[in-house]
């Protein structure tokens, strides 16, 4: 069940082009959906394709007043992994937090990217769950998915039905375009690993 | 029943604007305002509007487009930000002083000297003595609202307005908002059918001739004193518009003023991160205030006064910089408009988030703890100051 009365902020890290973004404000969709007070904002500098950015994720049941940016997020999501090492995307995670990274290695093998973080590490092969189901490496909705489930902002099966309405919406042209993105949603959910 | 959505700000605007379905809108793209006239142009290419969309090579022409269309009688609006905004620099002071009721989106954003896309509030503020109205918004809703509630006033007022955001923070930040119905708003602006246009064949008119010494200054103190009647008219704007949707604006918003000992008066997105500040402090006890100005031009000179006056010190926050030596924009208008005051606050000023620099709930707490400092020790030390500034030599 999604959880009531508290703020969950979301940081999303990812690199120009990818999709973080996007993702950042189709989580904002479907928590609004649920009924939730959103916010979903990027941080903008002069981007090119490929630079580091960030987005951020409010979510509460009462309207949010605050427009800075999130030094203290629940959850982080990592879209690209080779933002660890270079982007201190762990940083200021509050306990209990979790990071939820796009990797086809396990949870420990990433704590060393990690310096002084000690918190719960997920991960999820969004690369390999977007190949086999959409045919293409759009990591998006799997590290969407990846985050719903890993922080419960908002109940998982309403999610579903929901993303499957955007997609049919968004797709109506392109049916197996829909089944595709279903597939790699629920796969996501499933296969998402925590330490 | 209101529409419940989430959207951008610069969504809301460009959504306000097919409500309002204008005759023209001249404009030229810069970010972060860029969204505006793009949303809009889908809606003219999808018929959604019957606006003729003028594309131009420059914001110059962007308000001079708007300009020519406004007196031939025309409902006219755009949409800039920063240098766009400075390149349009003399054809705002001529739309002024033409009493041309043109409605402007204006995305606010630092200007160049580096150059920045972040969010500042230099480039509406240098413009603050054009002859323009502007208004300014916390929210999505906020501007959404405004937007359509400049349309009447700067038409009442023959003035035009700017209706302002923060770029970035409110502009592609989505976040919940209530719509109000096409047909609502559509009557809430009504026809605009001004007294006197150009294509008006029996009352044939110069706009903008040269205006020689015996008239020049007649027309500027007309000016004037159209500013001075602004006042009342965005009150009732903002009456009927409350009695339209439920929600209520004035020239600023008082919160938590009532018992508060110290307060902050602020413009625009950093007023919410700052009433977060105030939540936190009233749940340990602290009383504390913050005034959130939604009309700077005209400027709100008496009541803003009574309002300060409710406390005993106050932190003018600008997010703008004079380099005047002597404060910000802001600073300078409230803090002179308590002087015949008998029993008025301290006031100091602090410059903040400049090019996008974050402003923090933590930021304001150290703010509201200066001015309790000033408070207990009935001393305003100096009251020019910044915040958020990691040179170390300006701490």
């Amino acid at each position: 069940m999604a959880r009531r009365n508290e703020a969950v902020e979301i940081r999303w890290h990812g690199r120009g082009g990818q999709g973080a973004k996007t993702a950042c404000l189709l989580l904002a969709d479907v928590a609004f959906n649920s009924g939730k007070h959103v916010q979903g904002f990027p941080e903008y500098g002069p981007e090119r394709m490929g630079a580091p950015i960030t987005a951020y994720n409010r979510i509460t049941d009462e309207p949010c007043k605050v427009h800075s940016n999130i030094y203290h997020p629940d959850y982080v999501v990592v879209v690209d992994e080779t933002l660890l090492g270079t982007v201190d995307v762990a940083k200021g995670i509050k306990e209990g937090g979790a990071v939820i990274i796009n990797s086809k290695k396990e949870p420990e093998e990433l704590r060393s990217l990690l310096p002084g973080y000690e918190g719960k590490i997920c991960v999820i092969d969004a690369e390999r769950i977007s190949m086999e189901t959409l045919g293409k490496n759009y990591p998006n909705t799997p590290m969407l998915a990846a985050a719903v489930k890993v922080s419960r902002v908002i109940d998982q099966e309403l999610f579903i039905k929901d993303m499957e309405e955007s997609f049919r919406h968004k797709f109506s042209h392109k049916p197996d375009v829909v089944e595709g993105n279903m597939r790699a949603l629920k796969k996501s959910m499933e296969e998402v690993k925590v330490s | 029943m209101a529409i419940r959505d989430r959207m951008s700000g610069n969504e809301a605007v460009a959504m306000a604007m097919k409500q309002v379905n204008p005759d023209v809108m001249g404009a030229f793209p810069i970010t972060p305002s860029t969204e505006i006239p793009q949303y809009f142009s889908e809606y003219i290419a999808n018929g959604l509007v019957d606006t003729e969309f003028i594309a131009v090579e420059s914001e110059h022409s962007a308000m001079s487009t708007c300009m020519g269309a406004s007196a031939a009688g025309a409902r006219a609006v755009t949409a800039t930000s920063s240098a766009g905004l400075a390149l349009m620099w003399e054809l705002l002071y001529v739309a002024a002083s033409s009493r041309l009721p043109i409605t402007m989106a204006v995305v606010n954003r630092a200007l160049t000297g580096p150059i920045n896309i972040n969010n500042d509030h230099s480039d509406s503020m240098g413009a603050r003595d054009s002859g323009w109205l502007q208004m300014y918004a916390e929210t999505n809703q906020e501007v959404y609202d405004n937007f359509i509630q400049g349309i009447l006033i700067s038409e009442a007022c023959r003035l035009p307005i700017m209706i302002c955001q923060d770029g970035f923070i409110t502009s592609h930040g989505v976040s919940n908002i209530d719509l109000i119905e096409d047909e609502k708003v559509k009557e809430f602006v009504g026809e605009y059918r001004p007294e006197n246009y150009l294509l008006k064949h029996e009352n044939p008119l110069a706009v903008g001739p040269y205006g020689v010494s015996p008239y020049y200054m007649e027309i500027k103190r007309q000016q004037a004193q159209a500013m001075k009647d602004a006042m009342p008219v965005i009150r009732d704007v903002a009456e009927k518009f409350e009695d339209m949707t439920g929600r209520s604006y004035g020239f600023f918003e008082e919160y938590m003023m009532d018992d508060a000992e110290v307060a902050l008066v602020i413009i625009g997105s950093s007023a919410g991160t700052g009433k977060e500040a105030v939540d936190r402090l009233r749940a340990e006890g602290k009383k504390v205030g913050l005034i959130k100005l939604r009309v700077f031009r005209p400027f709100p000179r008496i009541p803003l006064a009574e309002a300060m006056c409710k406390v005993k010190a106050v932190a003018i926050m600008d997010k703008a910089e004079s380099f005047s030596n002597s404060g910000g924009p802001l600073f300078n208008e409230a803090r002179n408009s308590l002087y015949d005051l008998e029993n008025k606050p301290y006031a100091v000023n602090y410059i903040y988030g400049l090019g996008g620099r974050d402003i923090t709930v933590e930021d304001f707490y150290d703010i509201y703890q200066d001015l309790f400092v000033i408070y207990d020790n009935d001393d305003p030390g100096d009251v020019y100051r910044y915040i958020g500034v990691r040179d170390s030599r300006f701490k």
